[in-house]
């Protein structure tokens, strides 16, 4: 314990008197909130979803004008529940169920589905029985928010172990460390903790800080949201930790911080929902933590999850962890 | 006297490579023991290899008898040639840090009173001399109070003064019943430090002794130095062994007695003769054929 302590204590008055790192640490985040809330809280955005129960091929031949219009995504679906939940969710804007007597759904409150109302008619008339769904408003930045603080997360665990760990290894500081009794499991578990403090403690100042300005719409508990966001960045140092286990090059480490980490960000859902692109592409987003992380947070932020109702994400976060530290420390070398 | 570590037939591969060739060595508990060799020799791969920080390849190395382990991390103290320390602490914290790995320690007041802290206690550890450095450096491999420690090119870039306070530091150490494994490519600072050496080349050990019994087996001779108009008329004609360097004479000879006699009869003033002592440095030379500086 005191071996660990030495080492913790020693990893956090690096990163605290390193003025610039804890400067960008810091600021980076801010201005993605503030720039991205910004950037998205207008309509710009030029691509619509519209889910379709009984075919495309039915709607096809029900309402061509409609079908033939450009901008729309029209992803199909099987169940009417699923679909309408969607709707409600703000993952779909519009609904249209041509099984039967043509009818579409919308979300009251979201501003693509009103437009795709006004395209319906301008395209099909007034064929379509109008169904609505009453949904919580979830603004774009709230549905945001989490993919930016998973994202920044991501980054700091990932960057920030894995970087500091492979220049240890680099200027000879590990080997002067393996010459002492202290073990790898002790050092790495200080790296992880310290990392993990840092990370909760920014997380926390910039949502709260983030908070006081754009008023997030939190439904859920903060206890829940602690205890997600404490495993998922536990996992991605978890990651850190096993890309930096071997390796002395930066420029090695950095391309292999890349790869895992743009995927992540791409397809985790941190900047659009995955809904009615490949089934391959939303099986691999499974893959990565920042999805179950992202998942989760939204869940419980958006729709007032309880903790039961993330408990997949929970076991897969935790067993993530489990698995890449436990392998970070089985390959971890000290030069 | 006991062997405080021993390693036979020592062997190090890398692809291509072989950097240690079965080297045998024992190591006497209280002594300091100089590993010298020409760049590439293998001297930082066999220390490594003492120290439990390089796996060999073949071949053992024991620590009061016993293979290395976790109580030899509790006793021996490494500096390493080339290492970092954490960044952004003090030369106190960093103090700090290594004591609380270790089970003993030296009281941390005694260490900086021996490694002549004091000054710079809360400076920022990159913003030291190289002399600074290297004492704290000396002062983390002597943290634990261990009974063996490994000084690998301790004073390598260090200007003469700073050279010759680190060696008066080392002989501090040394007063305390330390054992000591030197590399070093300063040949005066193995004679001024090692009760014995060993001289590698291409991996293996060519020459092992205390440096006056190394000297005496390799140089059975002496130097006689003598400015040419000093010689006399016929030196050439004697039949010595005479080397011309500048305006100087060097006569190599293991008749003294006689030699002298012969330059006398020949005329020789011999106000400005010199004997020149071999050094190291000669001996490191005749057995690899190498320069010592790096």
């Amino acid at each position: 314990m005191k071996k660990f302590l030495a080492v913790l204590h020693a990893r956090n008055m690096e990163f605290l008197r390193d003025r610039s790192a804890l400067t960008w640490n810091l600021a980076m985040p801010f201005l993605l909130v503030i720039g991205l809330a910004f950037t998205f809280s207008g309509s710009n955005k030029e691509l619509y979803k519209i889910g379709v129960v009984g075919g495309i091929e039915t709607l096809t031949r029900v309402a061509p004008a409609l079908q033939s219009t450009r901008h729309i995504l029209f992803v199909p679906y099987d169940s009417l529940a699923t679909a309408i939940d969607k709707v409600k969710h703000h993952q779909m804007d519009m609904l249209i169920d041509v099984s039967g007597t043509p009818r579409y759904w919308i979300n009251a409150s979201s501003p693509n589905g009103y437009l795709l109302e006004r395209i319906v008619w301008g395209t099909e008339g007034k064929q379509f029985q109008r169904q609505a769904v009453e949904g919580a408003e979830i603004r774009y930045v709230d549905w945001f928010l989490p993919g930016i603080l998973g994202m920044n997360m991501m980054f700091s665990c990932l960057f920030g172990v894995g970087f500091v760990i492979v220049r240890y290894r680099k200027n000879g500081f590990l080997k002067r460390l393996k010459a002492t009794p202290l073990g790898a499991f002790h050092f790495l578990f200080a790296q992880l903790i310290s990392r993990l403090l840092l990370i909760m403690v920014i997380t926390t100042v910039v949502y709260s800080g983030c908070n006081l300005f754009i008023d997030f719409n939190m439904q859920g508990s903060y206890w829940t949201l602690l205890l997600v966001t404490t495993l998922g960045a536990t996992c991605m140092i978890s990651i850190g930790l096993l890309i930096a286990a071997r390796t002395a090059s930066e420029e090695f480490a950095g391309g292999i911080l890349n790869a895992v980490t743009w995927p992540m960000m791409l397809l985790s859902g941190a900047w659009f929902s995955l809904e009615g692109t490949h089934a391959w592409v939303q099986q691999l987003a499974q893959i990565f933590p920042l999805t179950h992380l992202i998942a989760a947070t939204r869940a419980i932020m958006a729709e007032g999850a309880t903790l039961s109702q993330v408990m997949p994400q929970v076991w897969v976060l935790a067993g993530m962890s489990a698995v890449f530290l436990a392998l970070g420390a089985l390959v971890f070398k000290w030069e | 006297m006991t062997q405080i570590i021993t390693a036979t037939s020592l062997v190090k591969h890398y692809p291509g490579i072989v950097a240690v060739d079965g080297i045998n060595l024992s190591i006497r508990k209280g002594i300091c023991f100089g590993l010298l060799g020409p760049n590439g020799a293998g001297k930082t791969t066999t220390i490594e290899m003492l120290e439990g920080i390089l796996q060999q390849t073949g071949g053992t190395v024991l620590y009061k008898g016993e293979p290395l382990g976790t109580r030899y991390r509790e006793e021996v103290g490494i500096q390493f040639q080339h290492t970092a320390l954490q960044e952004f602490l003090t030369v106190r914290e960093t103090l700090e840090l290594f004591e609380r790995l270790y089970h003993h320690t030296i009281p941390i007041p005694e260490l900086i009173e021996l490694c002549a802290l004091a000054d710079i206690l809360n400076r920022d550890t990159r913003k030291l001399s190289g002399g600074q450095r290297q004492r704290l450096l000396l002062a983390l491999a002597l943290i634990n109070d261990p009974e063996l420690i490994f000084l690998d090119e301790p004073t390598t870039g260090l200007d003469p003064q700073a050279r010759r306070n680190f060696w008066d530091l080392v002989k501090l150490v040394m007063s305390r019943n330390k054992t000591i494994v030197l590399t070093t490519h300063y040949m005066e600072e193995a004679y001024a430090l090692c009760d014995e050496i060993a001289i590698m080349d291409k991996g293996r050990i060519v020459s092992q002794g205390t440096p006056a019994q190394l000297l005496f087996e390799h140089f059975g001779d002496v130097v006689l130095q003598i400015p040419r108009a000093d010689a006399g008329g016929r030196l050439f004609e004697l039949g010595l062994s005479i080397a011309q360097a500048a305006d100087t004479l060097e006569i190599k000879t293991n008749r003294l007695h006689h030699t002298l006699q012969q330059l006398i009869e020949n005329g020789a003033n011999l106000d400005r003769l010199r004997i020149r002592a071999w050094t190291l440095e000669d001996l490191f030379i005749n057995v690899t054929g190498k320069s010592p500086k790096p």
